[in-house]
């Protein structure tokens, strides 16, 4: 298909969709025109579209470019910057050069000054930017000449470059308003592949290929955000029609399962959910109890049963398949060694069956936010496992306002996990400094082994002392558990056999929006 | 008339004030916390530092009647603040989705009004017939059914079953532009069932109001002249029967307000409700208050309007002793 074609094709669509949307929703499979234009339903929308308050962050921006960005395996490339960035100073200087040519979508270009307005506005107090902390080794960012951008930090960050998927906004826009209330919010403009043409707030974003992009022209010249929240509806309108595609939890991606013209993707993930073992109770804070725990949780039975076999056992806050997983650290599930463990350590079976060490009960209280059904169920299977070790788990539901103030004493079934570089999910999750810090180390955790190797690898450069510190790190969690690890979730989607060659990601906690197979939706081909 | 209006203008300058004070308090007492609320999501991975950060650039910690002067002075300037959920000023969301919603409304209530007037004569006609007990005994049922439970049926049987009408939205999810066309189609579903679930009011009272009358001397008199059974049905009956339905038609309107935003929620329809919930679960006081404030002017105008018409669709009721 030539270029003239395909435009033509993408009129012929763009007016097909709006006089005939009704009686031909969808089109159908080998289509070559509506290939071109895209519905993808997901559970829910960003707050806002300005990075300068956290929107993108973490790269996979379509309407933002960052000096970064990140392939198919997570690896980093340049994108508005021409090339990697020069790190000298030991690893405290970054110098980034910018790409030539690029534009922002309303047609003025890209300068270092884009980028030192951006850094800046994140990193000033007064912009209510969640995120802020991400760049906290940042001690000054300053432009030099109009297209080579300088980063000096406080102390030498080995993941910095990571943090460059920033998305940058251009000045000349942003400036003139305030970055908390200013139209860049609803109304973004970036150098990303795609231009946002309309937001319905709670029903979909709208988006167009982006005509100054400095990159290939996509293929897929439009496509639709549509915010479905239930599950139940997303697979609805995806079977009827009205969507390409969705993010759907695993029982119903299963019911899609040999349907002709739609394919399942599972995208493995950094998305773990684990109990909080806080240290400060006096149950939970015994190492013999919770050594017992990890040991007593059948981990493969939850990703069977909870999950329809969509996920994988966590050993740990790192996945399998990530590079700094400590090969070795699989353990199977094993009661025996559980009670073996809590006999060594007093704890002894009393009336009811339940363990008792010095007239205190082995029992504690695990919270769940209430409404996630996932959550609800590892927090039941766990509460079951535990009761066959002979410790009594009480189950709770609760909201977020009700569970916060009793992260210190109670256990809570938490969901996390970050993509780009182990510091940082791993630091603010187990680092002693942080205990107790809004929702950053919940439990409490604090192990001198373990920050030691948080802080080497931070700093150090060298990849070989970064492997080893994260291997001391997994390994000396296995030893005191401050978290029983449960499982890492796969997120799974199921879209419309219409294009080649999609890939996904490892996904952080959240998907569905960014990531998913559409997290490069500007690579894709239609189908021929 | 022009002395009623500008009483009530009047007494509903101290009403919207109390209510927006106690929009107010009633938001500042609640559990949510607008600091989580604003942050959403990453409000999970956020340290202190930042979270108290946000607490102090949303100045949430002010006493809520102070927020409450602070609105309401640069309400009175015609400033109605930003709306901290939505990251939009409130007069752009009120007035992106404002429109949506009364034309939802605007059709809802006409066809409950017409419908329920055709139902309620039907009934009238002859009581105990077999219309009157079907249109009875369906109002009567309609009456108790939990409006959202309306919809939710009718998007089973309309857009799953049948597949005749889109479930949701204002247009087809892959359409760019609002076309007419488009609005009319996702229009039928929701308006439908804001329209069924007021129905049974308007019918129940139309046929009482009519069956009355037809009991009444003049329409005997009217009768017993040899007029046409129609210009008697029509043209006495259910002029004095329709005179109950317009006080009615003020006091449905709280009750059209709150169905709307059920029948909104279930039909992802882009107008108000969905920003209303948002903004009370988010203590988005600068929403909140406008959207309250826009509510219960809908009510007394609901209540005015109801009094006008009897006043002057009613001879023996004077205005000026209302």
């Amino acid at each position: 298909m030539t270029a003239r074609r395909i435009r033509g094709a993408a009129v012929t669509a763009a007016i097909a969709v709006s006089v005939a949307a009704c009686s031909a929703p969808g089109g159908t499979a080998g289509d070559g025109e509506a290939a071109e234009s895209v519905v993808i339903g997901v559970a829910s929308e960003p707050d806002t579209l300005s990075p300068l308050l956290g929107y993108g962050k973490d790269g996979n921006s379509k309407i933002f470019d960052g000096l970064l960005a990140r392939d198919a395996g997570l690896r980093l490339k340049p994108a508005l910057a021409a090339a990697l960035p020069k790190v000298t100073d030991g690893g405290r200087t970054y110098t980034f050069t910018l790409r030539e040519g690029v534009k922002f979508s309303d047609g003025e270009p890209l300068t270092a000054a884009d980028v030192v307005y951006t850094y800046r506005t994140v990193l000033d107090g007064r912009t209510n930017n969640t995120a802020k902390s991400e760049l906290d080794a940042v001690r000054s960012v300053r432009a030099d000449g109009d297209d080579t951008v300088v980063f000096t930090l406080k102390y030498p960050y080995a993941p910095f470059a990571a943090r460059t998927v920033l998305p940058v906004v251009p000045e000349h826009i942003a400036a003139k308003q305030d970055p908390n209330t200013g139209s860049l919010n609803t109304e973004p403009v970036g150098t990303g592949p795609y231009v946002l043409t309309q937001w319905r707030k709670g029903e979909k974003l709208t988006f167009k290929a982006n005509p100054h992009y400095w990159g290939p022209e996509p293929e897929v010249k439009t496509f639709t955000m549509a915010v479905i929240a239930d599950d139940d509806v997303r697979a609805t309108r995806l079977r009827s029609g009205d969507l390409d595609g969705a993010v759907l939890p695993p029982n119903l991606a299963a019911t899609f399962e040999g349907n002709d013209g739609k394919r399942t993707y599972e995208a493995k993930s950094y998305d773990f959910r684990a109990v909080t073992l806080p240290t400060g109770h006096p149950v939970t804070g015994d190492r013999a109890i919770r050594q017992a725990l990890d040991a007593a949780v059948d981990r493969q039975a939850m990703v069977d049963k909870i999950l329809d076999g969509a996920g994988r056992p966590a050993y740990g806050p790192l996945p399998m398949d990530d590079p700094y997983f400590a090969d070795g650290i699989q353990r199977a599930h094993d009661l025996a060694k559980a009670r073996r463990i809590l006999d060594r350590a007093g704890w002894k079976p009393g009336a009811d069956g339940i363990r008792v060490h010095d007239g205190r009960r082995a029992a504690f209280t695990l919270l769940y936010p209430s409404g996630d059904k996932v959550r609800q169920d590892h927090a039941l299977a766990y509460a079951s496992d535990a009761k066959k070790a002979g410790i009594d788990v009480t189950v709770e539901s609760a909201t977020w306002e009700v569970i916060e103030p009793r992260m210190g004493k109670d256990a809570v079934l938490a969901g996390f996990g970050s993509v780009g570089d182990p510091d940082f999910g791993l630091y603010t999750l187990l680092h002693s400094s942080l205990a107790g810090d809004g929702f950053n180390n919940m439990a409490r955790y604090r192990d001198p082994a373990v920050d030691k190797a948080l802080d080497t690898g931070r700093r150090t450069q060298a990849p070989d002392e970064r492997e080893a510190a994260y291997g001391t790190l997994q390994r000396a969690l296995v030893d005191n558990p401050g978290y029983t690890f449960l499982t890492h979730i796969d997120h799974l989607y199921v879209l419309a056999d219409r294009w080649d060659g999609l890939t996904t990601q490892l996904e952080p906690h959240e998907h569905g929006f960014a990531s998913g197979p559409w997290w490069n939706i500007e690579d894709w081909q239609p189908k021929r | 008339m022009a002395r009623l209006a500008g009483r009530r203008a009047l007494f509903a300058g101290p009403v919207l004030l109390a209510v927006t004070f106690g929009v107010f308090a009633i938001a500042a007492a609640s559990p949510f916390d607008p600091v989580k609320a604003y942050a959403g999501t990453a409000a999970l991975g956020a340290d202190q530092q930042t979270l108290d950060r946000l607490r102090a650039n949303l100045g949430v910690d002010e006493p809520f009647w102070i927020r409450w002067w602070d609105w309401l002075t640069a309400a009175l300037g015609g400033d109605l603040g930003h709306s901290s959920v939505l990251r939009q000023p409130v007069t752009q969301v009120i007035g992106e989705r404002l429109v949506w919603s009364a034309l939802l409304c605007a059709v809802a209530f006409a066809v409950a009004v017409l419908l329920g007037t055709v139902l309620g004569v039907l009934a009238a006609r002859r009581p105990g017939s077999l219309p009157d007990r079907a249109v009875t005994s369906l109002a009567y049922l309609l009456e108790a059914a939990p409006v959202f439970w309306i919809a939710l049926l009718a998007v089973w049987l309309f857009a799953l079953q049948w597949d005749l009408l889109p479930a949701g939205g204002l247009t087809d999810t892959a359409s760019e532009h609002v076309t007419f066309g488009q609005v009319t189609s996702h229009l039928m579903l929701p308006a439908g069932v804001l329209a069924v679930s007021q129905l049974p009011w308007f019918t129940l009272y139309v046929r009482q109001g009519v069956g009355d009358a037809l009991a009444e001397d003049p329409v005997r008199g009217a009768r017993a002249r040899g007029l046409a059974e129609h210009t008697v049905l029509l043209g006495h009956a259910l002029r004095s029967g329709l005179l109950p339905v317009l006080t009615l038609i003020g006091s449905r309107v709280p009750e059209l307000i709150t169905g709307a935003l059920l029948v909104e929620t279930v039909f992802s329809w882009p107008g108000i409700a969905a920003a209303t919930v948002e903004a009370a679960t988010a203590v988005d006081f600068p929403l909140l208050a406008a959207l309250t404030t826009l509510a219960t002017a809908a009510v007394l105008l609901g209540n005015l309007l109801a009094d006008l018409l009897y006043g002057l669709f009613d001879p023996r009721v004077k205005l000026s002793d209302m």
